[in-house]
């Protein structure tokens, strides 16, 4: 696997497959975005430094409640889009009366995109057990471009920090981190991912993770 | 006793070129510096500070993001705005701060020459909002600036199909030129910016305040292509450079 840096409209590569943030024009394949171009075997994709979340037919997102009409919640997603949330999509059966008492504006649910309508219209639905409404831990909001970092190879840098902060963490796919713990494992946590946040894509960060806690366990 | 605040009545010099240099050393197909730096913004999504000669460019990015107001949006595709403003210290004589006739076109044409390669399609019902404030001017500000925008969009991460080089050209003292500045400009024969894509040589503006004949005209689209891709080298050197720099530090 090789990693490069291109900018938009750079031939990645011709007869190849093309992910995302490619376009084809032909038989021959270009970057769409300013990124950082990943080729395995005979696939290419370029993956962004910036960049809006986009919502994905079941990703699992942090949403906050912002509006409840008579048949569904509208929730901010950290998109250019807002998530709809109906009354059957909730983890059970309620009156259209009971809405505002079982989810407020202002609180925060982890929700799973059931659907996108064309044109981007985000359905979401509390049906899977790992969506919950949050009551406790801070949510703090990340560059939707660093979530794979935060996270790591096959979790490998999210799992080191809980396991070294004994804090809840869960990340949702829309630029948004939950943080469950002790109040001074919650701001070490947040200090952590602002410095992943800073170190773009350098390879020792479990390293320098390591050293982060190991400096604040000492104090 | 003579005021400060009087204004010098700027004299046409007597020859803008003389033995084929002009009157700041420059050749007839060089091009003044050029500085560029993406991601200089905070707050915003993407940005970039362009220094051309004397201009002072600032471009910055939002979006995509929600259309406000709604009925501007479009179903199916995200909608651009872009602004081109002049800061009333731009030049010299200070100008009356606002948008004007001539910065609403402005805005126009460069919103025009940019659409072209962005894909728009992808985030439909959504904006995508150019800014482009002028600190200072020097002439082939609308160039300079859709540079700027160029580097400013791909630094948003906002999918688009190539970046967009633009510079002027023009006629002074009887010969075509390239990148002229702000005497050329003034007492120059002509003025041409042109926007382009700079690999499949797509033209995405081109206007034209003077005369040109044909030749000269076909002269002149020559030497812009040729500045064009010198500028896609800046735009391009100035992204890649932007991310080493971060990841060696």
């Amino acid at each position: 696997m090789s990693k490069d840096i291109v900018i938009p409209g750079y031939l990645l590569g011709e007869n190849i497959n093309g992910g995302d943030g490619t376009f084809r024009d032909g038989n021959k394949v270009y970057s769409a975005i300013y990124g950082v171009a990943k080729r395995v075997n005979n696939k290419v994709e370029v993956i962004s430094l910036k960049g809006k979340y986009n919502p994905k037919k079941g990703d699992l997102l942090i949403g906050i409640v912002t509006e409840i009409t008579f048949s569904m919640w509208i929730l901010d997603i950290n998109s250019p889009y807002d998530g709809f949330l109906y009354l059957s999509d909730y983890f059970k059966k309620i009156e259209k009366e009971d809405m505002s008492k079982e989810l407020r504006i202002g609180e925060t649910v982890v929700a799973k995109v059931k659907e996108i309508e064309t044109p981007m219209r985000v359905n979401l639905t509390l049906n899977d057990n790992r969506c919950k409404v949050i009551r406790t831990g801070v949510v703090v909001d990340v560059p939707y471009a660093k979530i794979p970092v935060i996270i790591g190879k096959g979790g490998s840098t999210i799992n080191l920090i809980k396991k070294e902060t004994n804090c809840d963490i869960f990340v949702a796919q829309n630029g948004r981190v939950w943080i469950n713990g002790s109040d001074e494992m919650i701001k070490l946590v947040i200090n952590i991912i602002k410095t992943i946040e800073k170190e773009e894509c350098s390879d020792n960060i479990s390293e320098k993770i390591t050293k982060l806690i190991q400096k604040e366990k000492k104090r | 006793m003579q005021s400060k605040r009087e204004m010098k009545i700027e004299e046409k010099p007597e020859r803008l070129i003389v033995d084929g240099v002009r009157l700041d050393g420059r050749k007839k197909d060089e091009i003044r510096p050029i500085k560029i730096e993406a991601g200089v913004m905070n707050r915003a999504d993407g940005s970039c500070y362009i220094e051309w000669g004397k201009n002072k460019i600032i471009a910055a990015v939002y979006g995509p993001r929600e259309v406000h107001p709604r009925h501007l949006q479009e179903t199916y595709r995200a909608i651009i705005r872009y602004r081109y403003n002049m800061a009333s210290f731009a030049v010299d004589e200070r100008r009356k701060p606002g948008p004007d006739r001539r910065s609403i076109e402005i805005s126009k044409v460069s919103r025009e020459a940019i659409e072209p390669v962005l894909m728009l399609e992808q985030y439909p019902r959504s904006s995508i909002d150019v800014f482009v404030e002028v600190l200072q001017a020097d002439a082939g500000t609308r160039a300079a600036g859709i540079t700027a925008a160029s580097v400013a969009l791909a630094d948003a991460g906002i999918p688009m199909k190539n970046l967009v080089s633009a510079i002027s050209v023009g006629k002074v003292d009887g010969e075509v030129v390239l990148d002229l500045d702000k005497k050329e400009d003034n007492f120059g024969d002509a003025d041409m910016p042109v926007a382009m894509i700079v690999d499949s040589g797509d033209v995405t503006l081109l206007q034209m305040d003077g005369v040109l004949t044909k030749d000269e005209f076909m002269e002149a689209l020559e030497l812009a292509k040729k500045g064009c891709k010198y500028i896609y080298d800046i735009q391009r050197e100035c992204l890649i450079s932007k991310y080493k720099k971060v990841n060696s530090d």
